[in-house]
This record gives C-alpha cells, structure tokens and sequence, in this order.
C-alpha cells in the first residue's frame, strides 16, 4: 500500500496482477481505478513526488510507470466520468532476472530504485523528457550482490539526497549512498 | 536425493516411488558465484489441486533446509499435468504465500511429517 497526492490517494499492490487506486467519496474509500499490465503479482507500488505518476513492480520482473491523465483526455473514454486514468507510460524490462520486490521512488531527486530477487538493487534516472514523448529512464546504478539473499525492500531518505536503506532475507539491513552520475 | 524421500502426503510411498519426482526432473545450472538455480518439475498422482501445493510446500521446504550451497529455486508443476498449474505454479513459488501457509500449525505438522528422514 502506499499514499500519493497529499494522502488524497490510496494504492494498492495485489496478488491478482493489478493495481488499484482508491479515494475518498463521502464517508467511504471506493476504488477509482484498476492498472492492468502486469503479468503476474505486482508486489510494490510507489508515487512520485507530484502525484501524478506512479511506479509498480512485479513477480513478471518488470517495472510500469503509469502516468495520471485528467477524464476526458483519452479519446473513447464516456463523457461525464470523473475519475481520471491511469496509463501506462513505460516498462523497463530486461533488467531484472528474479522478482521485483520493492520499488521507491526518490522525492528528492526522482531517481527510482528496485530490491530484487537476485540479491541486487539497481537505480534508474529519467532522461531528458522530450515533449510529446513517452518517459525513458536508463539504469544508473546496480549492485550485484547488495545481499546474501533477496532483497525485499528499499527506501530513500526524505532528507539526504542518495541516501537509500535496504533490507533482505539475509536478515540485513544496509544504507547506501549513491551518486548521479556525471555528465 | 535431498527430495526422492520426502513421503506423499496421502500414500505411505515417497515421492520417488510414487514418481512424483524422478532424476530427470531436477535441473541445476549456475548463476553466479557459487550459485545455482535449481529448478524441480514434479508431476502429482492426482489432480487435486490441495495436494499438489501441498507436494509443492513440501519440496521447498526440504530443499530450503537441506542444499548445502547457496541457491534461488524454482518449483513448477510438470506441464500438461494439472488443469489450474499457472495458478498452482503461482502460488508454490510466492515466498509469502510460503510462509503463511508454513504458520498454519497444521500444514506445518503434515509437511513436517512429510519431509523428515526416517531413523
């Protein structure tokens, strides 16, 4: 489960491949939105800083960056529906060879990383955004063995740019610091 | 050998013997360092689906406790053998699903009974 949007939006990583989003609508919580694409258990989910995209990871080894549209954006979509959608933006795949556990995504620096079942966690930046295009990130970091046994979670620093905990089934806990690459 | 005597949860036989799992069916390739992944396709004597993730918990939890090097391990239903294996394969590789079911204190004490060597 994480929260995005100040706490105004509820996500959630299921079992069944999806994600689902939820809001407030009077006294209750009802779901506003379903994100389907993943092909087997989406175990993570995280928001970037804005709100207005989100990140999920999965036992189907990929990352989805899903990006928040207004209703009415998409053509097709019913008029008069309120919720806005969801579309998925980008899937980085390739790079991970086990399960993905965990993903965080930085709201300092915007820099993704993901704790892997491969014992490895990896970063990923954003490239330069060309307008009209779809997002691209490109691996930046990756740490082989950053564990002795799965990693399965990770987490950066509210404060500290670069500064980013992990935890595994080795029963570790590490800090790390990374570095932007130069240039 | 780790699993040719885990014993079926149903019959008095292993799984050996029942042919549930033959030599044939465990495959080892290294990935690392020394680390292996090892892969096991089992094939159930029935196609009941409880007994089949039952057989499932059961390799894991032997081989989790006994290979000597360190390993990830994949279990996977033979194909063609069961109607509902993607589900099945699903949930016997969900390592939290593992453990859950491992916190049920009956499922723990069949698989126990399951996987212990005989004196």
């Amino acid at each position: 489960l994480t929260w995005g949007l100040r706490w105004q939006l509820l996500a959630s990583a299921s079992y069944d491949d999806t994600v689902k989003l939820y809001r407030e609508e009077e006294d209750d919580w009802v779901c506003c939105a379903t994100l389907e694409g993943h092909d087997s258990t989406v175990w993570s989910v995280a928001f970037e800083r804005g709100g207005q995209r989100l990140a999920s990871c999965s036992d189907d080894r990929t990352v989805r960056v899903w990006q928040r549209l207004e209703p009415g954006a998409q053509e097709g979509v019913a008029c008069g529906s309120p919720n806005p959608t969801w579309k998925c933006v980008c899937t980085l795949s390739g790079y991970h060879s086990r399960t993905i556990y965990d993903v965080a995504w930085c709201h300092l620096t915007g820099a993704l990383a993901t704790a892997c079942g491969d014992d490895a966690i990896r970063v990923f930046e954003e490239n330069a955004a060309s307008p009209q295009q779809p997002p691209t990130f490109s691996l930046t970091a990756h740490v082989p063995r950053a564990h002795s046994q799965d990693v399965n979670c990770v987490a950066w620093n509210p404060k500290e740019p670069g500064l980013l905990a992990s935890c595994s089934d080795d029963g570790d806990i590490a800090l790390w610091q990374y570095q932007r690459p130069e240039g | 050998d780790i699993i040719r005597t885990i014993r079926d949860p149903e019959k008095p036989n292993t799984l050996e013997e029942l042919e549930v799992v033959t030599e044939s069916c465990v495959e080892v390739n290294e990935i690392g360092e020394e680390e292996y992944l090892v892969i096991i396709r089992f094939t159930p004597t029935v196609p009941h689906c409880s007994l089949a993730t039952l057989i499932g918990l059961c390799l894991r939890i032997k081989l989790q406790r006994c290979l000597p090097f360190r390993h990830k391990l994949e279990i996977y239903i033979s194909e063609g053998t069961h109607s509902t294996e993607e589900d099945i394969n699903k949930q016997i590789n969900d390592k939290e699903r593992v453990a859950a079911a491992m916190e049920n204190p009956n499922l723990r004490e069949i698989v126990e009974q399951c996987v212990t060597e005989p004196d």
